[in-house]
């Protein structure tokens, strides 16, 4: 899921990005794990609203290394949940509903599957993207599980609300806000010993289980390149469900700094960033999320738009950057060729953990975006070489059974 | 005059006679997290106080770095290019930036000393 972390951007002295930790934290909204994270010694964040933890004592780097090599545990209960819901109980009436709003092939959804999409404006540009799953149980076929952003999820909500038939409606998981993140190689083994049903999802499906004696929904997901789950559960029960995973000494809680260097070396959009409005799902390099149903058929909003960059190609496109030596290239540096034309801009960079050196990614135009192509990233002045690389930057560890 | 006078960004200058060693507080390498990279100045420029001198990066982000005094850079710290993690396990001592001339001395009344950043430090938590 793509998810935004302020952390990300450049600030002007030691202390300004840290502003808000220790004032101004009055109209933060809370999680249900906020005590939790206060008793682990979290460092805590405005965030889409949120108080949030950007990282605990151990450090970003330390909980990056952790969770490519063991298990990060992460509090994303600032997402939104919500569910579509056809009042006739028919998948097929909540799948036409949703599919007006995004390109993603919601009809053949099977029971348990989730996809990755992205709610379209009428320019196919992306208002957010997000995950969107059908239940696994027959019994509750017309209703659709939806994670959306933190800070885009009001707007969301009202843009859903406003373009549903009659018949279909959205709403809030109310109560049961709580959503927990699993994220690493030994995160399936530490739920085999709490849940071992769950512990068989494949990649991208999900189910109702219980975890140490509450009920959850857990997905096989996440926002790290890891194999990993996601874990809804009611908000009394949240601090309960996270206790029990930390009690595992191959768990660690993480922050949003880690979550977002970890994303990005996973090669993962951050919307707001990476995309927002402005960029189709085709320039962002997502159209592996469009079905070949939906390319063919359209109707979704902006298809004029998609359908055509599926067959011309976009004018630009999102790339991976690696750079040379150590100093990061952030978001919004220009990237120009080795002589010196502008041809695009960074949208997310930093230093990457595992692979010891910066990496970045932006949109060039189309002609500059071969894998291979020499170019430069502008950081106060100087220029720094780069390489246009495929993306993920680090390989992704997910599970994916019979494949 | 002598020991570390600290500025509200928490930078230092260590003054050793005529010359100061800048670096960044304590308390500046824990909010800034884990360095990965420092943009050192060039040595034989001046500066004025305030100027923005050199840049550090965390995993997080990136954060400028104030001249504390007028003065002239006259050498700085390159070990930092190979260890910039330096910053965070020694930032007083090998963590140090770079050496100045200190142009005005009396600037340095100007700077908190020891006691009077520890005070301003609590009013930050």
């Amino acid at each position: 899921m793509a998810e935004p972390a302020s952390t990300s951007s450049a600030s002007t002295s030691a202390d300004s990005h840290n502003s808000g930790s220790g004032n101004a934290s009055a109209s933060l909204l809370r999680t249900p794990l906020h005590d939790a994270h206060l008793a682990a010694g979290a460092r805590m964040v405005p965030f889409a609203g949120y108080s949030m933890p950007v990282q605990y004592p151990d450090g970003i780097l330390a909980e990056h290394n952790w969770t490519r090599q063991s298990a990060g545990l992460f509090d994303v209960s600032h997402m939104g949940q919500y569910y579509l819901v056809a009042a006739d109980g028919r998948h097929e009436t909540v799948a036409r509903a949703a599919e007006q709003l995004m390109p993603v092939d919601i009809l053949n959804l099977t029971h348990g599957q989730q996809r990755y999409s992205q709610l379209l404006n009428a320019q196919g540009g992306i208002i957010d993207d997000l995950m969107i799953a059908r239940s696994r149980e027959p019994e509750h076929d017309g209703w659709l599980y939806m994670v959306l952003n933190a800070a885009c999820k009001d707007n969301d909500f009202a843009h859903i609300s406003k373009n549903l038939p009659d018949g279909v409606h959205i709403e809030a998981a109310y109560g049961f806000t709580g959503l927990l993140a699993l994220q690493g190689p030994k995160a399936a083994a530490v739920m085999a010993d709490l849940v071992p049903a769950a512990a068989q999802l494949a990649f991208m499906t999900t189910g109702k289980f219980s975890l140490a004696g509450r009920d959850v929904h857990i997905t096989r997901s996440g926002y790290t390149g890891e194999d990993g789950f996601e874990i809804a559960v009611h908000d009394a029960a949240a601090s309960h469900i996270w206790n029990t995973l930390l009690a595992d000494p191959r768990v660690k809680p993480v922050g949003l700094g880690a979550r977002d260097s970890l994303r990005l070396e996973a090669g993962l959009c951050l919307y707001g960033h990476d995309i927002d409005e402005t960029t189709s799902p085709v320039e962002a390099g997502l159209q592996w999320s469009i079905q070949r149903r939906r390319r063919e058929e359209g109707g979704f909003p902006g298809a004029d738009r998609i359908q055509r960059e599926l067959q011309e190609g976009p004018a630009r496109r999102r790339i991976g950057l690696t750079l040379e030596g150590r100093q990061p290239a952030r978001e919004g540096a220009e990237i120009a060729t080795p002589d010196g034309n502008v041809v695009g801009r960074i949208t997310s960079g930093g230093f990457s953990p595992v692979l010891g050196h910066p990496i970045a990614m932006g949109y060039v135009d189309a002609a500059h975006a071969a894998k291979g192509t020499a170019l430069q990233a502008i950081v106060r002045g100087k220029a720094l070489p780069a390489t246009v690389v495929p993306m993920p930057f680090v390989p992704t560890n997910y599970y994916k059974p019979g494949i | 005059m002598a020991g570390e006078h600290f500025t509200n960004d928490h930078e230092y200058v260590r003054v050793e006679g005529d010359e100061g060693v800048v670096g960044i507080s304590n308390y500046a390498q824990e909010q800034l997290g884990d360095v990965v990279f420092v943009e050192l100045p060039e040595t034989g420029k001046a500066f004025k106080r305030g100027d923005q001198v050199a840049v550090v990066e965390s995993v997080k982000a990136a954060s400028e770095i104030y001249m504390p005094v007028d003065g002239e850079v006259i050498a700085v710290n390159s070990d930092l290019e190979g260890e910039p993690a330096t910053v965070n396990s020694d930032p007083a001592g090998a963590g140090w930036f770079f050496r100045i001339r200190i142009a005005d001395k009396a600037q340095l009344g100007e700077l908190m000393d020891d006691a009077a950043y520890s005070e301003f430090l609590k009013t930050l938590e």
